[in-house]
């Protein structure tokens, strides 16, 4: 590789002193590749604690995980999956932020094909819907909803998936309910480096081998049953 | 004081396929070019290698890749009685924020498209006559023909490493190909991807129907490659990890895969990264552009002088950008007059979910443009004399894997979304669930168009794109008509269960995604009143500016659109060294 040129540009014409330099990379004569710079994946969420939610709101999310994603034969239950540990860790960081969305300007209420106009995050959605949810329940049963039996806890959630449960004028609750469906989807079925899908227990029942890069040895085997045993991105034990 | 770079030949803003191609194009010319890129730099070893690609919930469900909408988005509204709102979260706008652009995450379905997609005005009158053309839409010719392109996207597809079997090699019509395509001078650099379990399916059922099956050309190189320019491609391990997703593996067609690592070195060229373009400057007189401003990581206002300016990013930024710095007239949708912004469009898609009894489809294992496709009812290649609408679409599946998260929907209507009933029918949809997709022609429309939201900002103050979009008459019964026809192949596939589906039954919306080909807004075409740019994609206001990309097409064929924006590039450089240099001015007397 030729000799590479990777330099901040400080010096141009013109360029006043008060100003701060361009913060510009400005890339010539090469990639500006370090040797020996290695890409590894993120760091695995640390182990234990909790970073967002009270710990009353990680029972409840792993009570709801627990509904949408029981155990069987088939695997492990959501919550001992670890949806709600994964849940948790998202809401701490930038997707529990929003910091993607964009936030700027008035907030109106639109068309449903002009789609979501609000200015909660999925962190202050949570903390809303499930303090909101808590005085349903306890209107309705006197409980917590951690604390009703199953079939209670299903007639609860199809109510809330028909947009048919009140939970105050600050919470949409269909909007809530497809949160926590796909926040439990993601935690059971993503990576197990984001604190959830233990032991691959999704990928093991579904039949999808994880973080496997190269299937040029099992194209011959079209149509046929291949029971891949998965890898993750923290499994080395290949 | 002014921040002032010294001054380039060629200033190319957005270094994605389009500027990655000209950008070399015009560095071997001689010429000293600076490229701007609003995002950073991005390549294979760094910042996709195998070790961190196979993540879904980071580059898929999490789009890291893409452009948030926090920097910049667009408004929309279905039409103009309707008050546009900012498309505030992820939606069908897929923007690359890279070194690479949209070219570093895209499927790699690389298309040419056909003689009619060019000259559909002519072709459609001369065949069905001007009462075929709906009220409103917006048909006209590009000012290039498939035949003068040719040869560009012969270049494109060699360059990019395409795998594919050609279906008409020098007027011959060859089995196993495309019998629809335009001519081609030569094979695809590469034989087709290996065909699966899906693909074989498709390919049994379109036959039996009487059909013309194919693979569809691929952005993957189905054996290891060495490009014209020198830079080594690896052959694709069917991951299964493309769209959304860099290439670990240096297989997937890209810039950064293709072009950038020879683009680099050489000594005239220079990238500038994490660079904002803001608008493009214009002389006192308001003739020529003199060079672009963009914004640095510090806010800090920076200008880049050139002699010639190419805008290339993405074609809703190249809109954008023209608004912006008050190029060309901006379209009126009440008088009908004006250029930019004028001839939008998108993909009108409908097909057919699939649900199989005792499969084992293993989509796990495929690539982004690992299709096959017929092209029987796409574009003109069937007489609609008897049909009240023009336009088609390919129809094609594709194994492309496989989407955990992403699929957990996909099951058939009335099947539990959680719980136990859930957990069994995803287990049985995961190997046996599929789509059939049609991807339609989408034609312009009067009332449909881009312009600059009056409210609504980036956080540079800047007004954002306002997009006036839905689905015209034409291109609804056309998709309705390709939603048969995919059912159709669906049932002699031998799914248990098909069931049509039709994103353009109902409204437009960003948020279904649909499709993420957003096209037109500056298109390039013979009159100055229906076009912004000539037929060299040179603008008619300025002749030292050129605007490069998907905003140049006055309509949508069905076909991924990159394949096209690739030769366009090229076809513009070449005008560029061959005449624009010796003489500069317009290419095109009008």
């Amino acid at each position: 590789m030729k000799r590479r040129q990777f330099l901040q540009s400080f010096a141009a014409i013109g360029l006043a002193t008060s100003l701060p330099a361009t913060n510009a990379a400005e890339v010539s004569g090469g990639q500006p590749w370090e040797p020996g710079k290695i890409f590894t994946p993120p760091p695995p969420p640390k182990k234990g604690g909790l970073q967002y939610l009270t710990a009353h709101e990680f029972a409840t999310v792993g009570a709801i995980a627990e509904r949408f994603i029981p155990a069987d034969e088939m695997s492990i239950s959501g919550k001992e999956a670890g949806c709600a540990t994964f849940i948790d860790r998202q809401l701490a960081g930038d997707y529990g932020n929003a910091v993607t969305v964009y936030r700027l300007g008035r907030f109106v209420k639109g068309t449903p094909e002009q789609g979501p106009q609000s200015p909660l995050t999925p962190a202050q959605r949570y903390r809303q819907g499930l303090a909101a949810l808590d005085v349903a329940t306890q209107k309705q049963f006197g409980k917590n909803f951690v604390d009703l039996d199953g079939d209670q806890q299903d007639k609860l959630l199809h109510a809330m998936e028909a947009d048919q449960l009140d939970l105050g004028p600050q919470v949409e609750t269909k909007v809530l309910f497809e949160l926590l469906l796909q926040n439990v989807r993601e935690g059971f079925l993503s990576d197990p480096l984001y604190g959830g899908n233990k032991d691959m227990a999704s990928w093991k029942m579904i039949g999808f081998p994880g973080a496997r890069y190269d299937f040029r040895d099992l194209l011959s085997k079209k149509g046929q049953k291949l029971n891949i045993i998965p890898t993750s991105l923290i499994d080395n034990n290949l | 004081m002014k921040n002032v770079r010294p001054k380039a030949d060629v200033a190319i803003v957005g270094l994605g396929w389009c500027g990655s191609l000209i950008a070399e194009e015009l560095t071997r010319a001689g010429l000293n070019v600076v490229a701007i890129e609003r995002g950073p730099w991005f390549e294979t070893a760094t910042d996709f290698p195998p070790s961190i690609d196979t993540d879904e919930l980071r580059w898929d469900t999490r789009r890291s890749m893409l452009l948030p909408p926090a920097i910049e988005t667009t408004t929309f509204r279905n039409n103009r009685l309707e008050t546009a709102l900012p498309s505030r979260d992820w939606n069908l706008n897929e923007l690359g924020y890279n070194v690479g652009g949209s070219g570093t995450h895209w499927a790699g379905m690389a298309w040419r498209f056909t003689p009619f997609d060019l000259r559909p005005y002519t072709q459609t009158v001369e065949r069905y006559g001007k009462q075929k053309i709906a009220k409103g839409l917006i048909l006209q010719d590009w000012g290039v023909t498939y035949d003068e392109l040719e040869p560009f996207y012969d270049r494109f597809e060699k360059i990019a490493g395409v795998s594919g079997k050609a279906g008409k090699l020098n007027g011959e019509v060859i089995e196993d190909g495309n019998p629809f395509e335009g001519n081609r001078s030569s094979e695809y650099p590469l034989p087709p991807l290996e065909s699966m379990r899906l693909t074989d399916l498709f390919r049994d059922a379109a036959k039996s129907l009487g059909q013309h099956p194919f693979m569809v050309p691929a952005g993957q190189a189905s054996r290891a490659y060495v490009n014209p320019l020198g830079v080594r491609m690896g052959p694709c391990t069917y991951c299964g990890y493309c769209l959304f997703y860099g290439c670990g593996n240096f297989s997937k067609s890209s810039p950064n895969a293709c072009v950038v690592p020879a683009l680099m070195q050489r000594e005239n060229f220079t990238v500038l990264t994490d660079s904002a373009v803001v608008r493009v400057n214009k002389a006192a007189d308001g003739k020529t552009a003199t060079g672009v401003t963009y914004i640095d990581r510090n806010k800090q206002e920076w200008e880049q002088p050139a002699d010639i300016v190419i805008l290339s990013a993405f074609q809703m930024q190249n809109v954008r950008l023209l608004l912006l710095s008050k190029i060309g007239k901006p379209y009126d949708p009440v008088s009908k007059t004006g250029v930019v912004g004028r001839a939008y469009s998108f993909q009108t898609v409908s097909g057919a979910s699939l649900f199989f009894e005792d499969e084992n489809l293993n989509q796990y294992i495929g690539a982004g443009a690992l299709s096959q496709q017929v092209d029987d009812f796409n574009g003109d290649n069937f007489d609609h004399s008897d049909l009240d609408f023009i336009g088609g679409a390919g129809i094609l599946v594709v194994a492309r894997g496989a989407r955990p998260i992403g699929n957990a929907d996909a099951l058939p209507p009335g099947t539990p979304r959680w719980g136990k009933e859930w957990k069994k029918a995803y287990t049985h949809a995961f190997q046996n669930g599929t789509f059939i997709f049609g991807q339609g022609t989408s034609f312009s429309h009067e009332d449909y168009y881009l312009d600059l939201d009056p409210e609504y900002k980036d956080d540079n103050g800047n007004p954002l794109v306002r997009v006036t979009f839905d689905y015209n008459e034409n291109d609804r019964r056309s998709a309705k008509f390709i939603e048969e026809k995919s059912v159709e192949i669906g049932k002699a596939m031998g799914a248990k269960i098909v069931i049509g589906t039709n994103s353009a039954a109902g409204k437009y919306s960003p948020f279904n995604f649909a499709s993420d080909h957003t096209i037109g807004g500056a298109v390039m075409g013979t009159d100055p009143q229906t076009s912004v740019l000539n037929r060299y994609q040179q603008s008619w206001d300025m002749h030292n500016l050129f605007v490069l990309g998907a905003s140049s097409f006055p309509n949508n064929a069905g076909y991924n659109p990159t394949g096209t924006i690739g030769a366009l590039s090229l076809w513009t450089a070449k005008a560029i060294i061959d005449r624009y240099l010796k003489n500069p001015g317009p290419l095109v007397k009008v």
